[in-house]
């Protein structure tokens, strides 16, 4: 999996983020998976868009790249550096060049602050600029977000929704860093206020060639602003291929399901087209299901499902999925479950994976 | 059931120029502001719009839950199955409420008791509105969890809210809901905070029940992708106004609204490569306590004109089940028969 190439910003090796639950006197401790065995490449440059259902481990992923959240195993590789194991004042170097943008504009601003101080803490914290030179730097990023260098003496509550998430994006550009971690960044935004940030966005990434890991549970946000995606399924990834591949020719049973569930915005499509209802819900990553995470729902799920882990490998051409009842000479499950093909695919048993 | 007779030829409610507005420190908020529509019996309406426009003051008014003060509904009719329900008396439209119709909303938790057994809450509505005895009462709670879909439902009875998962939470409250078989169910936001294969369980439910039931429902959501699969009749509002109605093909196919357009412009297609600009609607929703003159979408139409700026917009007929708010109505029509055509 590591093709570390000079093209590779970030390369994620078996990245594991377990948390530990309650455990007493008498009590085991339960160990929560979150993030369990991560790898994947993120391109300068590119947008890797990272979808997956609540409790799927995407948020943490994001937060434990940028150390936010302490991985508890494997790497972080960025310019020849472990960021996983760097100590906190090495960290606090890179923090510069990696900024992350949340969810909730409401929550992740300090109401107290105005938004000049907003945006130009960090610009003061790593000496940028000072004095009145601040100020000027601080409008000119509010200009380049979109909103007036008048209101830089405001507060947080004096804006609207859309706005709040614009200073967010200027407060991390500040720093001019090279990677942003987007985590759900339209998700709490009207309809009409989304295409502005993902246009924002867009812009941003063509003038300052930045890189996105772009986190959402929206898949037709994600496929818009994409050009790879990885899909996440209880802490593991489960497919990752190029924006388009994954949504018209999804592979592992789960995506073709997730995909399946998107509801169209067209009367004509929708009033004719399939769709796979999954049955049950996202099983609790406390106790995650051995073997295929997604047995537990998945339709084509046979008893090797059960006991064996399946390796997210290349299908098709930098296609990856992980599923035992595909390869690369048959990669359409329903073809193969209609053949009566059973475990075909790349995976690890019991004993090897413990 | 035969109980369901109704004269008015088919249509179960009907809302004629509903105003409710609200006192705030910035003055009279006109949340929604003389909207009009009717619902058929059997028929799902959508009604779309981002917040603040009004969708759902307009469904809380017709379940007559309108906090008052400070809201208060100033005007208009609104009549349920020949029942004028503005003049019923409190009581009365509590006897209505949760029998005759139901709601859900987006989150369950607002609306389920943390601390009883999902199994004593929905026993109370039954006990209350059809005289279920004890036993009565827990057979049918248990039949209406299994309709559903809850896996275990005997088991479940006895769990509280906080022990089911988000979508699971939902279906008890839909449950709840349609406990009574009621004629007209109002589901705000019903998907909002599930994900989306949650929610594709969800809509199915929805679908499905009321295709066994003939249940009328109105459903309430920003997300054009849920109402395309689900409705018969689309509303758009904007700024407590309908902006634009329509049957559901012709209003996703044949815009005659700007602000209709515009929505569906922006929504992002999977069809379509990625990386192409996004059409967006320029500016920010409307503070419906300051509306400017005039139209109160025009700072952020791309076909303004002076008129726009002067002249309150008329409400007009594309064709009998179609009108759009728009001075420009038919030249926004014409321009998406001719898009149309041109795809």
């Amino acid at each position: 999996m590591s093709e570390t190439n000079g093209n590779t910003l970030i390369s994620l090796q078996d990245l594991k983020v377990h948390y530990r639950l309650g455990g007493g006197l008498f009590t085991e401790a339960k160990i929560v998976k979150a993030v369990d065995g991560v790898s994947f490449d993120i391109l300068r440059g590119e947008t890797l868009g990272l979808v997956g259902e609540s409790g799927c481990g995407k948020s943490t992923l994001g937060k434990s790249i940028l150390r936010l959240t302490e991985p508890t195993g494997g790497k972080v590789l960025y310019h020849g550096n472990d960021l996983a194991v760097l100590s906190q004042s090495a960290m606090r170097d890179h923090r510069k060049n990696l900024q992350m943008i949340f969810q909730d504009p409401y929550a992740s601003l300090n109401p107290r602050m105005t938004v000049g101080n907003i945006i130009g803490e960090p610009i003061r914290t790593f000496g940028l600029a000072n004095g009145g030179s601040v100020d000027t730097k601080v409008q000119d990023l509010m200009e380049t977000v979109g909103l007036s260098r008048r209101f830089i003496k405001r507060y947080p509550h004096e804006f609207s929704g859309g706005q709040r998430q614009r200073i967010g994006i200027a407060r991390a550009l500040a720093v001019d860093p090279e990677f942003i971690v987007a985590d759900e960044p339209i998700s709490a935004l009207d309809v009409s206020i989304q295409a502005q940030i993902m246009n924002l966005m867009e812009r941003l990434q063509a003038q300052k060639n930045l890189t996105y890991l772009f986190i959402s549970h929206d898949l037709r946000a994600v496929r818009h602003l994409s050009d790879r995606v990885a899909v996440m399924y209880l802490g593991k990834i489960v497919e990752l291929a190029g924006g388009r591949e994954t949504y018209a020719d999804p592979l592992m049973p789960y995506t073709i399901a997730l995909i399946s569930a998107v509801p169209v915005p067209d009367p004509e499509i929708e009033a004719t087209r399939e769709r796979i209802i999954l049955t049950g819900d996202v099983p609790s990553p406390i106790n995650p299901p051995f073997g295929c995470p997604f047995h537990t729902r998945c339709g084509y799920a046979i008893e090797e499902c059960k006991q064996i882990v399946p390796s997210l490998v290349e299908i098709k051409p930098r296609h990856l999925a992980a599923c035992i009842r595909i390869n690369a000479e048959h990669p359409q499950i329903e073809a193969n479950a209609a053949a009566g093909m059973g475990a075909i695919g790349e995976g690890k048993g019991i004993s090897e994976a413990l | 059931m035969m109980a369901a007779f109704h004269m008015n030829n088919g249509t179960i409610l009907s809302v004629k120029d509903l105003r409710t507005y609200f006192q705030t420190e910035d003055g009279v908020v006109k949340a929604v502001d003389g909207i009009s529509f009717e619902l058929k019996k059997g028929e799902t309406l959508g009604i779309v719009g981002e917040s603040g426009s009004g969708k759902s003051v307009t469904n809380l008014s017709v379940m007559r839950l309108i906090p008052e003060p400070p809201g208060k509904i100033v005007s208009g009719e609104i009549t349920f199955d020949s029942t004028d329900v503005c003049a019923l008396p409190l009581d009365e439209m509590r006897m209505i409420r949760g029998k005759r119709m139901a709601m859900i909303f987006q989150d369950p938790m607002t609306s389920l008791n943390p601390f009883l057994k999902i199994s004593t809450q929905l026993m109370e509505v039954t006990q209350l509105h059809l005289g279920h005895n004890k036993k009565q009462a827990h057979a049918h709670a248990l039949k209406m969890l299994k309709t559903v879909g809850i896996p275990d439902a005997e088991a479940r009875l006895d769990n509280y809210p906080h022990e089911f998962s988000g979508g699971m939470r939902q279906r008890v409250m839909i449950a709840m809901a349609l406990s009574c078989d009621p004629e007209l169910l109002i589901a705000d936001e019903p998907t909002t905070a599930l994900d989306v294969t949650i929610q594709a369980q969800i809509l199915e439910l929805i679908k499905d029940l009321k295709s066994r039931m003939g249940t009328s429902v109105i459903l309430i959501t920003h997300d054009l992708g849920v109402v395309a699969g689900m409705t018969e009749n689309i509303i758009v509002m904007y700024a407590g106004k309908v902006f634009e109605q329509a049957p559901t093909r012709e209003l996703f196919a044949t815009p005659a609204n700007p602000y209709t357009k515009g929505l569906l412009k922006s929504v992002p297609d999977p069809a379509h490569e990625q990386g192409k600009e996004l059409y967006q609607i320029p500016g920010l929703p409307p503070d419906v306590a300051r509306l400017p003159p005039g139209c109160p979408f025009q700072e952020r139409c791309y076909r303004v004109e002076d008129i726009c700026r002067r002249e309150f917009p008329p409400f007009v007929r594309i064709n009998d089940d179609h009108h759009s708010l728009c001075h420009f109505a038919d030249e926004v029509y014409a321009e998406s028969i001719q898009e149309k055509a041109a795809k």
